[in-house]
C-alpha cells in the first residue's frame, strides 16, 4: 500500500491531524486497515546486510517491523541499531524498549535519539527477567516498569520535558505502543490491566502468542466492557509452531506462552507436523480476524521468519493490499525522488 | 518472612485498618514531631518501620509505601519491582516467572485487594517510577508531612 505523499524511503510522511507521528504504521492502523507487524530477530553481529537480509523476507506482507530488545534476555545487536538501520531505507520498524537494562536517563535518551532517527513506533516493556538469557550473571536494572515507561515516553512526546522537568526542544513524534498476554494469570485482571496501560498512554497492543480463541474472546469481551474499543489498536500474537515437542518445550520452558492440550494433540496427529503448525496459525488468524476490537496479528515466527509470507498470503487478512517494501513501487519511487 | 507474607495478605483487610488507625495518629502526632524534629526523626522511625513491615511484608523500604494500593502485597519484592502490576511471565500455577518456588506478588496483590475497601479501583491508579533516593527512609514520616502538607 502507498500513500499518496509517501516520501523518499528515510524520511517522515506528513503527520495527519489526530496522528501523532508520521509513520506509515500510524496511518494505517487510523484508516481501519487489517494491519500485519512481525517480528526481526537481530543478529549477533555487526553487520547491517545481516538486518536487511532479516527484513527482506516480510517485504510485501508486514507494515511493520518490530526489532527485539534482547529478548529472552539474550545478547544482540540493539533493538535502536536494527531500527536506524531499517528507517534508512524507509521500513516502518516498531522499537522495543525493555527496562531490564537500562534506566530513565538511557532510556529517554534513547527514545529522542530513535525518534531522530526516524523511529516512528515504540513498544514499552518491562523485559523477560535476566535470569532467562545468556547473562544470568548480569544487574537487572528494572528502574522504570512498563507503565512508567510509557509516561515516560508520553511526557516527552506531549509536555515536552524529560522526567526531570527540564524541556526539551523538539518532542518525538511517535506512536506508543505496550504488550499484554491475555493467557497469564491473574486472567481476569488483565482486561483492567490493559485499561492501565492505556491510561499510561498506550495506542497500541500487541498480544503475546495466541493459542486459546475462547480465552482471547474472554479478554476481548472484558476490554469491550471497559470501554477500551475505540482508544487502543489491539494486534494479536500468533506464530507457528513446528511440532508437537516444540510446542510442549515452549509452554513449559517459556513462562507466560499458553498453549492447550488441543493443539499440541492436533501437531502430534499430523504426518506433517509444521505444515500443520502453520495451518493452525492461519486458522487462528482467520478466527481472530473477526473478533470485534482486533486490528491486526503480530506474527511471532521465532527462527521461522520465512514462513510468515506464506502464512499471511495464505490467511488472506491483506485482502489485496500490498503493504509497503523498499522497491515495492519501483515507479512510484523514481517519481518522488525526481519531484 | 514468606509465611507471614501470605498470612498479611489474607488479613488485608485488617492490616489496612490498622494502618489506617496508624496514620491517623501520627498525623496527630505532627506537631510533637515538628518539635523533636523530622530529621532527628527519621533514623529511629524508618528502623521500627524496617523491623514492622519487614516481618508482616517483607518490606524492601522503597521510601514510598503503597501497600494500601496493592492488596497488602509489597511490589518490591517483584524480581522486576513492577510497581503497576503483573509482568506477561507469571506461570499457569501463578507463581514468579524468575522465582518459581514464590507466588507472583501480582497475584497475591489481586487477591489482598478485594479485601480492601476501595482495593480493587486502587490498582487502577498508574503508579509513578519510583524516587530511589528515598530507599531506607521511612515512609511513614513522609506520609506525616504530605497530609499535613508539608511535602518535601
Amino acid at each position: 500500500m502507498i500513500f499518496e505523499d509517501e516520501p523518499v524511503p528515510g524520511y517522515p510522511l506528513p503527520i495527519r491531524p489526530g496522528h501523532t507521528s508520521p509513520g506509515r504504521f500510524e496511518r494505517l492502523l487510523r484508516a481501519g486497515q487489517f494491519a500485519v507487524t512481525t517480528e526481526l530477530d537481530p543478529p549477533d553481529s555487526a553487520d547491517p546486510e545481516d538486518v536487511y537480509r532479516r527484513a527482506r523476507v516480510f517485504d510485501g506482507y508486514v507494515d511493520a517491523i518490530n526489532a527485539t530488545d534482547g529478548s529472552g534476555a539474550n545478547c544482540h545487536m540493539s533493538s535502536m541499531a536494527v531500527c536506524a538501520l531499517l528507517t534508512r531505507v524507509g521500513y516502518a520498524p516498531v522499537m522495543q524498549i525493555s527496562c531490564r537494562d537500562k534506566n530513565r536517563i538511557a532510556i529517554q535518551g534513547d527514545i529522542l535519539g530513535a525518534a531522530a532517527m526516524g523511529v516512528c513506533n515504540l513498544l514499552c516493556l518491562t523485559g523477560d527477567g535476566v535470569q532467562a538469557g545468556d547473562h544470568p550473571q548480569a544487574l537487572p536494572v528494572f528502574d522504570l516498569d512498563c507503565m512508567s515507561l510509557l509516561e515516560t515516553a508520553r511526557t516527552l512526546r506531549d509536555e515536552h520535558h524529560f522526567l526531570s522537568g527540564r524541556k526539551i526542544t523538539y518532542a518525538p513524534r511517535v506512536l506508543l505502543g505496550a504488550a499484554e498476554n491475555p493467557f497469564a494469570q491473574p486472567v481476569e485482571w488483565r482486561a483492567r490491566r490493559l485499561a492501565k496501560k492505556v491510561a499510561a498512554g498506550a495506542q497500541f497492543i500487541q498480544t503475546q502468542w495466541c493459542y486459546d480463541v475462547p480465552m482471547l474472546r474472554t479478554f476481548m469481551q472484558h476490554v469491550e466492557e471497559l470501554g477500551l474499543l475505540d482508544k487502543v489498536f489491539i494486534l494479536v500474537g500468533v506464530g507457528p509452531l513446528r511440532s508437537a515437542k516444540s510446542a510442549e518445550w515452549i509452554r513449559t520452558h517459556v513462562p507466560g506462552v499458553h498453549i492447550p492440550d488441543e493443539v499440541v494433540k492436533r501437531l502430534a496427529g499430523a504426518a506433517d507436523p509444521a505444515a500443520e503448525g502453520r495451518q493452525l496459525c492461519i486458522d487462528i488468524i482467520q478466527e481472530i480476524r473477526t473478533i470485534r476490537g482486533v486490528h491486526g496479528v503480530h506474527v511471532m515466527a521465532y527462527r521461522q521468519e520465512h514462513t510468515v509470507a506464506e502464512i499471511i498470503e495464505r490467511s488472506g487478512v491483506l485482502n489485496g493490499r500490498k503493504p509497503w517494501s523498499p522497491g515495492g513501487d519501483p515507479q512510484a519511487n523514481t517519481n518522488r525522488m525526481a519531484s | 518472612m514468606y509465611a507471614v507474607r501470605q498470612w498479611s495478605v489474607r488479613h488485608a483487610r485488617g492490616l489496612n485498618t490498622l494502618y489506617r488507625a496508624l496514620e491517623a495518629v501520627l498525623v496527630a502526632l505532627h506537631p510533637l514531631f515538628r518539635w523533636i524534629g523530622y530529621e532527628r526523626l527519621e533514623r529511629p522511625v524508618a528502623a521500627v518501620e524496617r523491623s514492622v513491615k519487614g516481618l508482616l511484608f517483607d518490606c524492601r523500604m522503597c521510601g514510598q509505601c503503597i501497600l494500601s494500593s496493592t492488596g497488602m502485597s509489597c511490589p518490591m519484592n517483584c524480581p522486576k519491582n513492577l510497581r503497576n502490576g503483573p509482568c506477561g511471565g507469571v506461570r499457569a500455577n501463578g507463581h514468579c516467572e524468575v522465582r518459581p518456588e514464590m507466588k507472583c506478588v501480582w497475584v497475591q496483590a489481586v487477591a489482598g485487594a478485594v479485601h480492601i475497601p476501595g482495593g480493587t479501583q486502587a490498582l487502577q491508579e498508574v503508579q509513578v517510577a519510583v524516587d530511589r533516593r528515598l530507599h531506607g527512609k521511612s515512609s511513614w514520616l513522609r506520609v506525616v508531612l504530605e497530609r499535613v502538607g508539608e511535602a518535601r
